[in-house]
């Protein structure tokens, strides 16, 4: 039973919803949104199992002195406090806990999105530094992508297409970068993105069937 | 049908009410600042059609005046009797004269007026359209093409399946980012560092999470057979708990339930890059050996893979995200693409139902490719009725 009650759940509820999508009617759509609003609350229950996973693991590294404890300690202390202050904010503010001039708003702008922003920012490096591996040309299919690539950036630039303005119209670097996104690149992402969905398909027929069962844990 | 004649019937009943006189001669005079707009008319409600009720498309014929920029904009009253009282339900900009209720309840009668706003006032509606109600269907007709290849797609994935269970395992080529998992494994082992497993960055109602957390299960046994550590850092709670029971799941699989490391899943934090600055210190401090990305990958898709090249892991990914497959082609070692990423657990279980249903995809892809190539000719000689068959709401 401990295993064949959450497979009958699964499938049932997993058949519903396909059901959902084919059938409007008030009598499967009001409890597949039921469903799925339900989440949430489960998801909520979830966020306090993370919640003590956090605390569990950063505890025993600060108990340890683990290398780089004192940042762990930082964690600690900045979890617990924009926990703290956004329950009072929340009460307070009756929920409204990003409102201009609350202690949880100053946090969210002079704290989070800052380093938020940060991460971020690196991207551009690391667009660089991946962009020039990329095109070193050292074989036939390095060597298409360069090009490609090339074509694409010079025509959705201004100067590329002043290079080109002497060409006639549909041999200029703006006509060919078009092409190439409108053609192989749509093709092949199409192609992709089909795969994918029959993937997808296939991935949950399997788990409503109960044929991929892992995530029941690994006992028999 | 019948139905939907009847609704757009009941919609097309105009109750004609006659403007007041006062606003009729306003309307009539020379058009400046003060003057009220021409009401607008010819209000057209619909129920919608394939939804649960849901909503009421609105349609209206534009104020003489709205052409002559003296309309700034249409306001949508609704009421339950044709007496009132009104309740505006919303409004549009000048020149937009279609609009839908999405706040009816369904199976109520309503009646509706449209007035038009202008710098001189609101002039009154012309007329009241009702009533009308919202119902719900019990077939979307639109999704019948969806139907068909849905249960199409099922009844070759279900064959496969029994075919392979029947001792016919088909053949499924190789996928080296796979087998290349083993050896990244392996590579970690002799080094005796970890192996960092990373289940994308969504929640679990993303498809692609699933699939990654069940590529999860395999390769912690194939850790737990090495005898290597494995950290697997979670975004969401959900995923969270659900890794723990895979990577426990592994161990126990692999004969080795007492090496499971409670510490080996992590729960980080469902911000992107507060997600990738604590994976990014993993990557810098514990130096794993191996990094796998199996999942939903957005922006942070490079920022990981770059930071792990830089440590010198060997790096595995599968997404189908396709605008993050690119990134991933150029900074990791292997990258599973698309349907490859779904098609991974049962490459690795090597189940013969799992493997089946590899099959049953394939076949339906050279259905959809005989579609493809029959839809081309039909809409090139004019003949149209398999792409409106084909197009879903």
């Amino acid at each position: 039973v401990k295993r064949e009650l959450p497979l009958f759940i699964t499938a049932s509820i997993g058949l519903f919803m396909i059901l959902s999508f084919f059938v409007p009617h008030q009598a499967v759509s009001v409890p597949a949104d039921f469903l799925q609003q339900s989440a949430i609350i489960v998801v909520a229950f979830g966020y306090v199992l993370g919640g003590a996973n956090v605390l569990r693991i950063n505890f025993d590294a600060i108990s340890k002195q683990a290398p780089g404890w004192p940042y762990k300690v930082i964690l600690v202390l900045g979890l617990v406090a924009t926990v703290a202050i956004g329950a009072v904010d929340g009460c307070r503010h009756d929920g409204g806990f990003l409102n201009e001039g609350n202690p949880s708003k100053w946090i969210y702008d002079t704290l989070y999105s800052p380093m938020a922003a940060t991460m971020f920012a690196l991207l551009a490096f690391y667009i660089a530094s991946a962009a020039f591996r990329a095109f070193r040309i050292r074989t036939v299919d390095a060597a298409l992508l360069a090009i490609a690539a090339l074509i694409v950036m010079l025509g959705r630039v201004p100067i590329g297409n002043v290079f080109t303005s002497f060409l006639p119209e549909g041999f200029r670097l703006q006509d060919l970068q078009e092409w190439v996104m409108e053609i192989p690149q749509n093709a092949s992402k199409r192609a992709i993105l089909i795969g994918a969905a029959l993937g997808v398909m296939a991935t949950g027929l399997r788990i409503i069937l109960g044929i991929e069962r892992s995530y029941l844990s690994g006992e028999e | 049908v019948r139905r939907l004649t009847t609704l757009a019937a009941g919609a097309l009943c105009v109750l004609a009410l006659s403007a007041p006189p006062s606003a009729r001669a306003q309307s009539a005079a020379p058009a400046d600042t003060t003057t009220l707009p021409e009401p607008a008319s010819g209000l057209v409600v619909r129920d919608v059609a394939n939804d649960a009720g849901r909503s009421l498309d609105l349609s209206w014929k534009a104020s003489p005046d709205d052409a002559r920029g003296l309309v700034t904009g249409y306001r949508l009253e609704r009421s339950t009797a044709p007496t009132g009282p009104w309740t505006a339900v919303d409004s549009t900009a000048a020149g937009i004269t279609e609009k839908s209720d999405q706040s009816v309840i369904r199976d109520t009668e309503y009646f509706y007026r449209v007035t038009a706003l202008g710098p001189g006032g609101e002039s009154p509606a012309r007329s009241i359209t009702g009533p009308v109600r919202a119902t719900s269907e019990w077939i979307n007709q639109t999704r019948w093409s969806v139907l068909v290849l849905t249960v199409l797609f099922f009844a070759f994935v279900l064959f496969y399946m029994n075919m392979a269970q029947s001792g016919r395992k088909p053949f499924v080529r190789r996928i080296p980012g796979i087998d290349a998992i083993e050896e990244a494994i392996g590579r970690a082992t002799e080094m005796g560092r970890p192996i960092l497993y990373i289940p994308g960055i969504l929640d679990i109602d993303e498809i692609q999470t699933v699939a990654g957390l069940v590529i999860l299960e395999s390769v912690a046994k194939l850790t737990a057979k090495y005898e290597t550590p494995i950290i697997v850092p979670v975004t969401y709670p959900i995923p969270f708990t659900i890794a723990e029971e895979m990577v426990k799941g592994g161990y126990l699989h692999a004969g080795k339930p007492d090496q499971y490391d409670p510490n080996s899943v992590r729960f980080i934090s469902p911000e992107q890059f507060a997600y990738v600055a604590a994976v990014s210190g993993i990557m810098l401090r514990d130096r794993p050996a191996a990094h796998i990305f199996m999942g939903a990958f957005y922006a942070e898709s490079l920022l990981l893979a770059e930071t792990g090249f830089s440590t010198g892991a060997i790096q595995v990914a599968g997404t189908a995200n396709v605008h993050q497959l690119p990134f991933f082609v150029v900074a990791c070692d292997y990258t599973l693409i698309g349907e490859e990423l779904y098609a991974a657990s049962a490459y690795l279980s090597g189940e013969p139902k799992l493997v089946g249903s590899l099959k049953g995809a394939d076949l339906m892809k050279i259905v959809i490719i005989v579609l493809v190539i029959v839809g081309c000719g039909f809409e090139t000689f004019g003949i149209q009725w398999l792409s409106t068959w084909m197009d879903t709401q």
